[in-house]
């Protein structure tokens, strides 16, 4: 009887297997840099931090907010300029600063242009006046809570606010609960767009494909053993990630796992249709990372990792949610988050499943061996 | 018994007519040099051979079976070494031949063998990418014979290569002619290698045969060695024409 060792789809999927865990760079991004990314942005979303402006002031004559400025701002010198702070506390919001510096116009609209300051706050005939991008939140926040300061400088938002704010502490509701599950898709996505396309463009252009199938190797072994090895290892990815979030922050997994284990699996079948398709033709490295850029980077932006695709204008929305990026990513999150189950991944893992498998076949009927 | 018959061959690229009707013959256990400069089609018209190019008209028949009908058959029985393979440099010697070895379904004994045989013994635990430029043609040489190849096609192995490691190289080929099992298509712009190895050379240029025959054959008074042949028949020397091969 054979060895399993001399089996070509155990020796393909170790070889790949061996390569891509003796590659540092692949362990860095795929592991290491995901749980960096989920720690920085978990911590800086999660803890109570002070927010800060900075407001130019270009006065001609005294108003009211200079008065209130000699009560409340400390002054202090930094780098030879005057520079007067005044800090809002609150409990609940979090502490608000506020840096208030004296420039001429030119000077103040530079700063605007580098993005040094939010406000600038000139007066007429003694009242303030605030200049401000209005398209801009950061500044617009910086103006209705300064405005709100100069009007009743004793009280912080939460007390002035008509109703009582009662912060909510439910799980699934901080930004961490909404960015890890977009993390866990963004990599399954990555990792196999360079994963599986990458390595076949740069093995097609070593001539290395061409080597291969000058043998009785089984075409459908390579591939599988390619995909295969790069499930596994965004299954490992995924499983370090969670580690860390469910450590650091407490992240839970509210919906059925066998549903996410079943949208996981039709993600990966989507992103390795796609893969395929990408590097079906190509044998110049170059052109493939092109091309791998070119599917990743609009879905990165677009299918809500980072940030709500609410955002994005209405008309685009529906364009979105077609995104293959964008499936995975709901769905993950609504498993995480608001409990999800088998009915409510049903359509996605089907259309995820089934646009892969059409990539795939597409994919190899124009696939380059050589 | 005729290993492999190639009937009026054309291949052409674009513009570049690379081989231009060739018809050649080759028997059971002979050593055949295909020799000829850059860019003649010695490459084209292996890598046809090898079953990885189609003709555009033609015949190729590989112990009277076509490549079309008969490829898993005839992969199984050939063995080759490409011109430039680079192997995965994440992988040891030993990993790559046993990659290699389980596609024809063979094992660690065949794997010890090759490497004995290519003298590759100090190097099996080495990754591929810190072998030198003779190491990585003695792998490729390896892989090449790991399924007994009845039939062995090697694209210019020693181009590249210091005086010493060619000469290792021909050791490993002398071996093998001496066991008399292999049919051996060499391509080489050098003649010392088409000399000292091959049975039969065939001079290649622009895509044609310009002569072929045993060495004793082609020589005479006006052309004492294979250079000189070459010229009297081309009006240049080998490697005068530096264009990559097709």
């Amino acid at each position: 009887m054979k060895s399993f060792k001399s089996n070509q789809l155990y020796q393909l999927t170790l070889t790949q297997f061996l390569e891509t865990i003796r590659e540092p760079e692949v362990l860095f991004w795929g592991i290491i840099f995901p749980v960096l990314i989920s720690i920085g942005l978990g911590l800086a979303f999660t803890q109570k931090t002070e927010s800060k402006f900075h407001v130019i002031l270009v006065e001609t004559q005294p108003t009211e907010l200079d008065s209130l400025l000699c009560l409340y701002a400390q002054p202090e010198q930094i780098e030879g300029k005057e520079i007067r702070t005044w800090k809002v506390p609150d409990d609940i919001l979090g502490n608000t600063a506020f840096r208030f510096e004296r420039k001429d116009w030119h000077s103040a609209i530079v700063s605007l242009k580098r993005g040094e300051a939010d406000l600038i706050v000139t007066d007429s005939t003694g009242r303030m006046q605030y200049h401000f991008d209005p398209h801009n939140s950061q500044a617009q926040l910086a103006y209705m809570k300064l405005s709100a300061l100069v009007h009743s400088p004793e009280a912080s938002v939460t007390t002035t606010a008509a109703a009582p704010i009662r912060p909510l502490t439910l799980k699934g509701v901080r930004y961490i609960d909404f960015l890890v599950p977009g993390l866990i898709a963004f990599g399954i996505m990555s990792s196999i767009l360079w994963g599986v396309s990458y390595t076949i463009i740069e093995r097609r252009s070593q001539k290395l494909l061409r080597r291969m199938i000058a043998t009785p190797m089984k075409k459908s072994n390579f591939l599988f053993a390619l995909m295969f090895v790069r499930i596994l290892m965004n299954i490992v990815e995924a499983l370090i990630l969670f580690f860390f979030v469910w450590w650091l922050f407490d992240i839970q997994i509210q919906g059925n796992i066998g549903a996410l284990l079943v949208l996981f699996m039709a993600g990966n079948i989507a992103f390795t249709g796609i893969a395929v398709l990408v590097s079906c033709h190509t044998s110049k490295t170059e052109v493939g990372t092109g091309w791998i850029n070119a599917v990743q980077m609009p879905m990165m932006i677009l299918s809500g990792i980072f940030f709500s695709y609410h955002n994005f204008p209405e008309w685009s929305i529906r364009i979105i949610k077609l995104l293959p990026l964008t499936a995975l990513t709901d769905g993950i999150r609504s498993i995480f988050n608001e409990g999800a189950g088998w009915m409510e991944i049903i359509t996605p893992s089907v259309a995820l499943s089934v646009f892969g498998m059409l990539c795939l076949v597409i994919g190899m009927r124009f696939f380059k061996w050589y | 018994m005729l290993q492999i018959e190639v009937n009026s061959v054309y291949k052409s690229f674009k513009d570049v007519q690379a081989v231009q009707g060739i018809s050649l013959a080759i028997p059971s256990g002979e050593f055949v040099a295909l020799l000829g400069p850059n860019g003649a089609g010695k490459t084209t018209l292996v890598e046809m051979m090898e079953g990885l190019r189609k003709p555009d008209s033609g015949e190729i028949r590989i112990q009277g079976k076509s490549w079309q009908k008969h490829e898993n058959e005839l992969r199984k029985i050939i063995g080759l070494s490409l011109q430039e393979t680079r192997f995965q440099e994440k992988l040891t010697v030993r990993e790559t031949l046993r990659l290699f070895a389980s596609f024809f379904g063979l094992g660690e004994k065949r794997v010890d063998e090759v490497i004995a045989w290519t003298g590759l013994e100090s190097k099996h635990q080495s990754m591929t990418g810190t072998l030198s430029g003779g190491q990585r043609q003695r792998l490729a040489l390896a892989v090449a014979l790991l399924n007994h190849p009845q039939i062995l096609f090697l694209d210019e192995p020693t181009t590249g290569l210091d005086p010493h490691s060619r000469l290792d190289l021909w050791k490993i080929l002398k071996s093998l002619k001496d066991s008399g099992e292999t049919t051996l298509i060499l391509t080489t712009h050098y003649m010392e290698e088409a000399e000292s190895l091959c049975d039969h050379i065939i001079i290649v240029d622009e895509g044609k045969i310009l002569r072929e025959g045993r060495l004793e054959e082609l020589l005479n008074e006006n052309a004492r060695n294979l250079d000189e042949l070459f010229i009297q028949l081309t009006g240049k020397t080998l490697n005068e024409n530096p264009e990559k091969s097709q």
